[in-house]
């Protein structure tokens, strides 16, 4: 099938691999939520390793969509593919900077800021899945 | 477009890292002035790289003299002058902090760019100086296989050493070079994780109690409060029976105990915390109230709330003692020796030197000398000034970082433990000092 009618799918290596930042991050939020709400600092440290593993699986992600984004900008699937990579380039950012607010001690590990960023790259790798898991065919259909 | 905007925002990280809103303020003395509390994603770190001291020698002030008294040692700490004139220096590193986050382990790797490449000693040196002429001919391993000494003090014919997990006390006759005997274990101190390993050690002037000053297991409260029962302490220990108790807390890291000789009050050299910004917080010396509790990690420089700690303790904020002298921020003050009676010299009859290791939580480097401090009544009375210094270049490389000071009150010389070069930098009145080469007993 050419490159202009293959549907808009992840390669099955590419979906695993975007299960990892939709995983880490999800579970990041959760972890700083449980410790805004106990102040028991282990809690920020299991978030601040789940960002880290985040960013390193979601960078990987992040390369992927940047070249299915190149070689689908002719086609019809131009708008999800640029769909797919916005939303994982807004999940790199916001987790890179929470991986650097995660450095900071105590309390300011996580704070407000560091909360809503967690949010940020949750909510983002969440739409990310939904929208690359949800249709039809995959990257290696010919 | 989307990498010009990641680009453009990794940028910005990285020129977040450079400027530190450093004001430049007067921080010394006992009322400094503090600045609102600056957070900064990225924490300054400029650790000044090593560089070599050539022919060069640290920079003392005109009619006085400085020797390499001793050289090639293995991460000298602190000393002690023992009555013949000896000179005894601890030799290590210690601490055993797990990295727990990514963040530990990417500091640890930055932070080892500004230390010796030498391994720890683990062992205390003999270092005599028999013909006065300002350098160590004699140079022996006084007791070996320890674990990260660093506290020295002597009581009677006793020595006591502190390890970073026990204070020893050795048996000791005048003129020895050398003890094998094992040590006798006063008491066991705390010593899990070790974050601030230091522990530092001072006699009553009766000699019935020892003083252990116990750092804090983390910068601000980051491993949890359950990690820093006994920590930030400084323990009254009672030198026969070892039995302990708190005599102050909340003070995050004495590094260096010692009594005024004239009122015989305790005092400590104390090192803040960092992460807050340039100019927090200012790291001290005080003297030490009984029960005091000097705020870590709730509060500094008095009832200064420091809100990464949580929960709050406003009971305990309350109640925070203010410190008596700032020295500045980050300047990690590692060495402190009282000067009265007969004096140092002319200027320096009524003081103390206090030696400091210097910044990495800054971009201005701090610290990196030793300076004086006049005192009166046992009060300090002044601002501090620059005694030993040059130790930064000029291009901001270090050459040595100070740590412990002594008095030598036989040879009336300031001793300076070294553990970047790995010296004891030794530094007399140059018309006091005895004329070195014509002494009788070095001819041939």
């Amino acid at each position: 099938m050419p490159e202009s009618q293959r549907p808009f799918g992840l390669h099955p290596v590419h979906a695993i691999i975007l299960a990892f930042p939709i995983a880490l991050f999800a579970g990041a939020l959760v972890s700083d939520i449980t410790y805004l709400n106990t102040a028991e600092i282990q809690w920020s440290n299991f978030a601040a390793w789940l960002i880290t593993f985040g960013m390193i699986f979601g960078s990987v992600a992040l390369l992927w969509a940047i070249i299915t984004f190149v070689r689908r900008r002719q086609t019809p699937y131009r708008g999800r593919a640029l769909t797919y990579l916005v939303l994982l380039a807004v999940m790199w950012v916001a987790g890179l900077v929470n991986a650097f607010q995660h450095s900071g001690d105590a309390w300011s590990s996580v704070g407000t800021f560091g909360l809503v960023l967690s949010i940020i790259s949750a909510a983002c790798a969440l739409a990310a899945g939904w929208l690359a898991y949800s249709v039809p065919g995959t990257e290696v259909t010919r | 477009m989307n990498l010009k905007a990641l680009a453009a925002a990794t940028a910005v990280l990285v020129l977040a890292a450079c400027g530190d809103g450093d004001q430049g303020l007067d921080q010394t003395g006992p009322n400094p002035e503090l600045p609102e509390i600056k957070e900064r994603l990225v924490p300054a770190m400029n650790i000044a790289t090593p560089a070599e001291w050539g022919d060069d020698l640290p920079t003392v002030p005109q009619g006085f003299t400085i020797t390499p008294f001793a050289t090639n040692l293995k991460i000298p700490r602190q000393m002690l002058v023992l009555p013949n004139g000896d000179v005894l220096v601890a030799e290590g590193t210690g601490g055993s902090a797990p990295a727990l986050r990514p963040k530990d382990v990417i500091a640890g790797i930055i932070k080892a760019e500004g230390k010796t490449s030498v391994e720890g000693g683990n062992r205390i040196t003999l270092l005599r100086d028999a013909n006065g002429d300002g350098v160590a001919e004699v140079q022996t391993v006084f007791i070996d296989g320890l674990n990260a000494p660093y506290g020295l003090a002597m009581v009677g014919s006793n020595i006591y050493v502190a390890n970073q997990d026990a204070l020893l006390e050795f048996d000791y006759q005048e003129g020895q070079t050398q003890i094998t005997t094992a040590g006798r274990v006063v008491t066991k101190l705390p010593s899990e994780i070790n974050h601030h390993w230091t522990k530092a050690l001072t006699a009553s002037p009766d000699g019935s109690m020892l003083y252990v000053g116990i750092g804090s297991n983390s910068n601000a409260s980051e491993r949890g409060m359950m990690a820093e029962q006994d920590r930030a302490v400084i323990w009254e220990i009672d030198r026969l029976t070892g039995a302990h108790r708190a005599y102050a807390e909340g003070i995050r890291n004495p590094t260096a105990l010692a009594f005024h000789p004239e009122t015989g009050a305790l005092w400590a050299a104390v090192n803040e915390r960092d992460e807050i910004g340039p100019e927090l917080v200012p790291d001290y010396i005080t003297s030490v109230r009984d029960g005091g509790f000097y705020g870590w990690p709730y509060a500094y420089w008095g009832s200064n709330v420091d809100p990464r700690v949580r929960p709050q303790r406003p009971d305990l904020v309350s109640r925070t003692i203010v410190p008596d002298y700032a020295l500045g921020s980050h300047v990690a003050t590692l060495g402190l020796a009282f000067v009265a009676g007969n004096g140092f010299s002319p200027q320096h009859a009524n003081g103390a030197f206090v030696g400091m290791h210097g910044s990495w939580n800054r971009q201005n480097l701090a610290g990196y000398k030793v300076v004086w401090i006049p005192f009166s009544g046992g009060r300090p009375t002044g601002k501090p000034q620059d005694f030993v210094s040059g130790f930064l270049t000029d291009d901001g490389n270090a050459r040595g970082r100070p740590v412990g000071v002594a008095i030598d009150p036989i040879n009336n010389a300031l001793l300076v433990a070294d553990d970047l070069s790995n010296a004891v930098w030794r530094i007399a009145p140059a018309t006091r000092a005895p004329a070195p080469a014509s002494t009788p007993a070095t001819s041939g």
